[in-house]
C-alpha cells in the first residue's frame, strides 16, 4: 500500500524558507498570500501502514521541531502522458 | 588519556579534531561501523556532513553502530564532545536536549565568531573563567539552536548553557544566543563553533585549544584518581 507523510515545521518555529517564498510571491503578482510554510513530502510503499506513525516518531520527523501528517490509501494522481 | 575521534561517511573535520586532541593527549580515529570504542577515554564527534545530511542533519548517523556504543559510554559517565555536525548528531540521538535548525539567513556561514563562556565548571571549559571570550570559527548551514521554552528554562536553571555567542555576534539565530549546551550530568557537550580549527596561531586564534585542554586534563585526573 502507498502512504505519504507530510512533514512541516511546528507552529511557532521560525521558517525562514517559508518567509522567503512568501516575500517572493508578490513580486510575481501573487498578492494576498500569508503563512507560507515549507516542509517535505515522503512517499513510501508499505505492507503495514499502521506502522508509519512510529516511523515518523523515530526517524522520518523530529517531533521536537516538526509536525507530521500521514495519508495512506491515497490515490496517486496519474501522470499526464 | 586517549581521545577517540569518530569518522562517519561524510565527516570532514575528523583530522583537524584528531590533531587538536593530540596537542593535549593521545588520540585515534574511530570507525562509524564499529560498535566498540576501543577503550578510548573520551569521544569527539567531529564536523562534516555525516551520511550526506540526508533527511535532516544528524538523523541517519545516530543509527550507526558507533553511536550505540557512544550512547552506552555517555550513559555510564563517559565524556563526549560533539562539534557542529557532531552536535547535531548528539541532539538527534537524544544525548543532548534541543535541535539545530537552518540558519535564519538560510546561508552557509563561514567566519570567526566571539563566544562567551557562561559556565566554566564543566569538564569542557574548566581551563576558562566565566565571561572569558573565545575567538572560534563557525561554518555551517544548520546551526540555529532551538529548544522548546520549558526545556530552555531547564537549561538555564541547571547551568547547561556552556557558551553563548557574544552580544551582537549570533550568526544563525540561535535561541538565547546559545553556542554550546551540555546534558544534565555535564559529561556530554555540543557546540556549533569549531574549536579544532582554532588551536594554532597560524589560523588566527588558539582559543579553541582551551576546550580540548580542559577535557584532556579533566579525564586524565579522573583516570589517575
Amino acid at each position: 500500500m502507498k502512504a505519504r507523510v507530510l512533514i512541516h515545521p511546528k507552529e511557532g518555529i521560525l521558517d525562514p524558507q517559508g518567509q522567503a517564498v512568501e516575500r517572493a510571491l508578490p513580486a510575481l503578482g501573487f498578492e494576498g498570500v500569508r503563512e507560507v510554510r515549507v516542509g517535505r513530502l515522503i512517499e513510501l510503499e508499505i505492507d503495514d501502514p499502521a506502522r508509519v506513525p512510529e516511523m515518523c516518531e523515530r526517524l522520518l520527523a523530529n517531533p521536537l521541531i516538526e509536525d507530521y501528517e500521514v495519508q495512506s490509501d491515497y490515490e496517486p494522481r496519474s501522470r499526464a502522458k | 588519556m586517549r581521545f577517540g575521534v569518530v569518522r562517519f561517511p561524510g565527516s570532514c573535520d575528523e583530522v583537524d579534531a584528531l590533531l587538536a586532541c593530540r596537542r593535549f593527549a593521545d588520540a585515534e580515529l574511530l570507525w562509524h561501523g564499529d560498535a566498540d570504542l576501543g577503550g578510548v577515554d573520551a569521544v569527539v564527534i567531529p564536523g562534516g556532513f555525516s551520511y550526506g545530511d540526508y533527511l535532516r542533519v544528524g538523523a541517519i548517523a545516530r543509527f550507526s553502530p558507533v553511536m550505540g556504543a557512544i550512547g552506552d559510554f555517555a550513559r555510564s559517565g563517559g565524556h563526549v564532545l560533539g562539534i557542529c555536525n557532531g552536535f547535531q548528531v548528539l541532539c538527534e540521538a537524544g544525548l543532548l536536549p534541543g535541535a539545530l535548525l537552518p540558519n535564519t539567513g538560510l546561508r552557509f556561514l563561514c567566519r570567526q565568531v566571539e563566544v562567551e563562556v557562561v559556565t566554566a565548571d564543566t569538564p569542557f571549559t574548566r581551563a576558562c573563567a566565566p565571561g572569558d571570550r573565545l575567538a572560534i570559527p563557525v561554518k555551517h548551514t544548520s546551526g540555529r539552536y532551538y529548544a522548546p521554552p520549558q526545556v530552555l528554562e531547564g537549561l538555564q536553571a541547571h547551568g547547561q548553557i556552556i557558551l553563548r555567542y557574544a552580544p551582537g555576534d549570533n550568526p544563525n539565530g540561535s535561541v538565547a544566543d546559545i553556542a554550546a549546551v551540555s546534558n544534565g550530568a555535564r559529561n556530554v557537550m555540543g557546540l556549533m563553533p569549531h574549536p579544532e580549527h582554532a588551536v594554532d596561531p597560524l589560523t588566527g586564534s588558539t582559543d579553541g585549544g582551551r576546550l580540548f585542554e580542559s577535557l584532556a586534563r579533566h579525564v586524565a585526573e579522573r583516570l589517575a584518581a
